[in-house]
């Protein structure tokens, strides 16, 4: 395997435009005989796949979900970032990358980075003009508000469900080309398998969820916008049907996969009540703009939070970090609480949560205020936990909530297996080891709306329209085969433990040894406590119900087989890289201020792990993709 | 310390759209109050599982009330008791020990069951697919600020926006209409001036597609905002009625 980048030369500025101006295009009578696969219709999926068909190309979408607006991009709340600098505060394409370069704690490719802030405008512009309800100013223009990472206001909102309005207005989109008949809408389809034909992606193998039957499909191009991976730690922020599968089998079938130990976790969650607990609720980070983060300075005080003096609480943030104070990054944030709680100041039953706390802003701009920008975050929490945060402050603490590896692609968003593509979280391209908030809908849209469409039509140019192998070729046979043999399998252990026991504990693994902090010694128990549990899963799980009807429980199996293998790559991952970035804290590699301490000479590479087989052990080759940073200069971050 | 509960429960068992379907009842004896509803399934699956039995199926995603994909009737209300929240968000602090819980899918012609609870809401896509957009291609817009917006418009059309497609407004409804769904994508579109353009045809086609989808007429029951987990107001459904008219009197 070979690792080809292929990001074009010259200046940093001219290398997108120019490379629009040298990719080859696709007539439009040949457009008509190209079949192009999109699996997933989130924010990445849905735009491509309504993009694609504008184009002209024959499209057939896939998702999981009963239809193509649940996907989980719709829970998304804080916003879309983009360098329209309408505030007139400073803001430029130029800032938005240098920002989000900084933020992934220079983990991240220059070229990627750079287009992702240069069509962030144009999301905008597209957004509006479908119709999303973005937050507005009293003249009438659209309205800004700052986020994490970011001196400057450059996030765009629908209160606090942007996500769920960019998702719309794709899924929309995409509505309005299925009626076109140019798209051929699969909902209730899990992808179980890519088909590669002569070193090409030409089809995949799908799971009817409702009826169980296994369905094969050819194309020309297989574009793979299914999500992160942040399940593999059984609590997330992530929708429960969210997964690895469709990544994870293409890792198999030769697709290089990136980075896997980059996972991000959210400092701003409502905190884990019960062992019951199916999944962790995110707050949006932009109540970090008026709340303030603190834990009382005495261990183990009792009282009220309203009853701690001022000179008793102790603003952490605030303290260490002056100049971004409530506002650093996620990954600086998530690091800070857990550090407060190991400490022992942590508060609430569990003392795994500090306080979020809206005193002083209700006292500053009133509570209507308040509820006018947070009204519903603040309802969410109320109906979860019983309490009332207008009164009293929240409980919060980081949970997983985003994974910035995922599947290695070129510049063109090409995964190493021609002719299949990832987009959005799936791939690793845009957020180095830590993704800035507010920049996953923008990059999700920048892939699907503005880059796929270019860059799948210069590897179709070179294929021959038409071209057809037939769905009973011995590839599609093979593929199929193996999915049906893992259902049986699945189906006929018949143990003692179900699935989510599995799952659970396995997230416990995942989550204490390669979590917020990880060390040499617990990621290398990590690897063997993965392996003996995945053994004793193919042994011992119970799936109940039949293959060939609706069920889920069936589905999740799947997906936890996946995770069980993904787990251990995760761990290898974070062991390989010894050094500190971004979300990855190892803590050997730490400043003395309890940064994360990177080292550049040896680590400013991409890991891109190509699958080799797995015998009770997982067995993967280790290849980089070095980073070279030509325009901007590696710094120790700093948000002092 | 957290309550613990004895809920009995009976619940929905339907092996496919043919099948006639029967309820089935268990009794769970430690429900935590901090459970959200759907946990609590959860944990009857388990039980189930373990006891060599079918767990019931039913249809959920993210957990946070956004996506749209619970739509149980618990007791015979949509999302059951608490207002302004989808059965996700159902939390069994709302419930006290010793309770008696019914749990049954949306009943709607034009809402078949899959599975037990999880039944087939593909008409909703099929009324946004007849026009529930604007037409815009992707590159073809002008620059955001160009269109300005009056807050309040914006604001209101966000109102009818926040529909998440659950579909409780149909289960409620005595005709299994599916007016408040229809209606708050119209209205919402119709709020703003990229919505103007296609004004006549889009409620002419999302209308008549969601007749032919079997949905039953509007009869002003308003039980569909009163289960309505993000409160669209009924005025969608008036916006509707009147566009409507309009467009077909004047033979747009």
């Amino acid at each position: 395997m070979k690792l080809d980048s292929k990001v074009p030369g010259g200046p940093l500025e001219e290398k997108w435009d120019k490379h629009i101006k040298d990719i080859k295009l696709v007539a439009p009578n040949n457009k008509r005989k190209f079949e192009i696969i999109v699996v997933g219709t989130g924010l990445a999926g849905g735009a491509a796949a309504a993009s694609f068909a504008e184009l002209g190309y024959n499209v057939r979408s896939f998702c999981i979900q009963d239809s193509a607006r649940r996907a989980h991009s719709i829970a998304a709340q804080g916003g879309i970032n983009a360098a329209k600098n309408y505030p007139n505060d400073g803001d430029s394409i130029w800032r938005l990358f240098y920002d989000t370069i900084k933020g992934g704690d220079y983990r991240s490719r220059e070229s990627n980075v750079y287009r992702l802030a240069q069509v962030s405008n144009e999301i905008i512009d597209q957004a509006v003009a479908q119709g999303v309800p973005f937050a507005r100013e009293y003249g009438g223009n659209l309205a800004n508000r700052s986020f994490g990472g970011a001196q400057v206001s450059r996030t765009f909102y629908a209160r606090g469900q942007t996500g769920q309005q960019l998702l719309l207005g794709a899924y929309q989109a995409m509505m309005r080309q299925v009626q076109n008949g140019n798209i051929k809408y699969h909902p209730r389809h899990e992808m179980l398998d890519v088909v590669v034909i002569d070193g090409q992606a030409r089809g995949i193998i799908t799971r009817d969820l409702v009826s169980g039957e296994l369905c094969r499909y050819e194309a020309d191009a297989v574009v793979l916008a299914t999500g992160g991976y942040g399940n593999v730690f059984y609590l997330s922020t992530n929708a429960k049907n969210s997964n690895v599968t469709a990544a994870w089998r293409a890792h198999k079938r030769g697709a290089a996969f990136a980075n896997p130990c980059y996972v991000q976790v959210h400092p701003t969650c409502i905190p884990v009540s019960g062992d019951y607990q199916s999944k962790l609720t995110l707050m949006s980070e932009s109540l970090r703009n008026d709340g303030r983060v603190w834990v009382p300075r005495k261990k183990g005080d009792d009282r009220h939070p309203n009853d701690i003096p001022e000179d008793e609480r102790y603003y952490y943030l605030e303290e260490r970090y002056p100049s971004f104070g409530n506002l650093v990054p996620r990954d600086v944030a998530s690091r800070n609480a857990k550090m407060v709680c190991d400490d022992g100041l942590g508060v609430g039953d569990t003392g795994l949560a500090v306080y979020l706390d809206f005193r002083d802003a209700i006292k500053r701009d009133g509570k209507d205020a308040i509820s006018a920008k947070y009204g519903n975050l603040f309802d969410m929490y109320e109906n979860i936990t019983g309490e009332n945060p207008y009164e009293r402050p929240m409980r919060i603490y980081p949970a997983v909530h985003y994974t910035m590896g995922g599947l290695w692609v070129d510049y063109n968003l090409e995964t190493t297996v021609p002719g299949l593509f990832a987009a959005g979280e799936a791939n690793f391209s845009d957020h180095g080891a830590n993704r800035l908030g507010a920049s996953a809908l923008m990059q999700g849209l920048s892939d699907g709306y503005f880059v796929l469409p270019y860059t799948i039509g210069d590897y179709l140019a070179k294929q021959e329209p038409g071209k057809r192998y037939g769905t009973d070729h011995e590839a599609f046979n093979e593929a199929e085969s193996a999915a049906q043999e893992q259902i049986d399998k699945l189906l006929n252990i018949d143990g003692n433990r179900t699935i989510i026991d599995f799952h659970r504990s396995l997230g416990k693994i995942v989550w204490d040894k390669i979590g917020i902090a990880r060390n040499k010694e617990g990621l290398e128990s990590a690897i063997e406590e993965i392996r003996a549990l995945r053994e004793e899963f193919w042994k011992d799980v119970k799936v109940p119900g039949e293959k060939n009807n609706y069920n889920k429980y069936l589905e999740f199996a799947g997906r936890v087989a996946d995770f069980f293998e993904l787990a251990e790559l995760m761990a290898v991952d974070a062991l390989d890289r010894e050094e500190s970035a971004g979300c990855h804290l190892r803590e050997e590699y730490q400043t003395e201020e309890g940064e994360a301490l990177r080292n550049d000479d040896d680590y400013s590479y991409v890991a891109a792990w190509e699958y080799k087989g797995l015998n009770g052990k997982l067995e993967e080759t280790l290849h980089k993709e070095n980073l070279e940073f030509e325009f901007v200069e590696l710094k120790q971050r700093s948000y002092k | 310390m957290s309550k613990e509960m004895t809920i009995h429960l009976k619940y929905w068992k339907q092996n496919g759209p043919n099948d006639r379907g029967h309820f089935e009842e268990y009794t769970l004896d430690s429900v935590n109050e901090h459970m959200s509803f759907l946990e609590m399934l959860d944990v009857l699956n388990e039980e189930l599982i373990l006891a060599d039995k079918e767990p019931v199926e039913f249809d959920y995603d993210c957990r946070e009330g956004i996506c749209g994909s619970c739509n149980l009737v618990i007791n015979g209300q949509a999302h059951g008791p608490k207002e302004r929240v989808a059965a996700c968000q159902l939390h069994m602090r709302n419930y006290k020990d010793g309770d008696h819980i019914t749990i049954e899918p949306p009943r709607a012609a034009s809402f078949p069951v899959i599975k037990d609870l999880v039944v087939d809401r593909s008409a909703f896509d099929r009324i946004i697919e007849a026009g529930g957009y604007v037409s815009i291609k992707t590159g073809s817009a002008t620059e955001a600020n160009s269109i300005l917006i009056q807050k309040e418009k914006a604001d209101e059309a966000f109102d009818y926006a926040t529909c998440i497609g659950c579909g409780a407004c149909v289960a409620a409804c005595p005709n299994a209409s599916a007016s408040l769904f229809t209606g708050a994508k119209i209205a919402h579109l119709n709020k703003l001036p990229q919505g103007e353009i296609e004004r006549s045809n889009r409620v002419v086609a999302m209308v008549d597609q969601m007749k032919e989808e079997g949905f039953g007429d509007c009869s002003n029951f308003a039980e569909c905002e009163a289960v309505c987990p993000v409160g669209i107001s009924i005025s969608a459904i008036a916006e509707m009625r009147k566009d409507y008219m309009k467009a077909v009197m004047s033979g747009d």
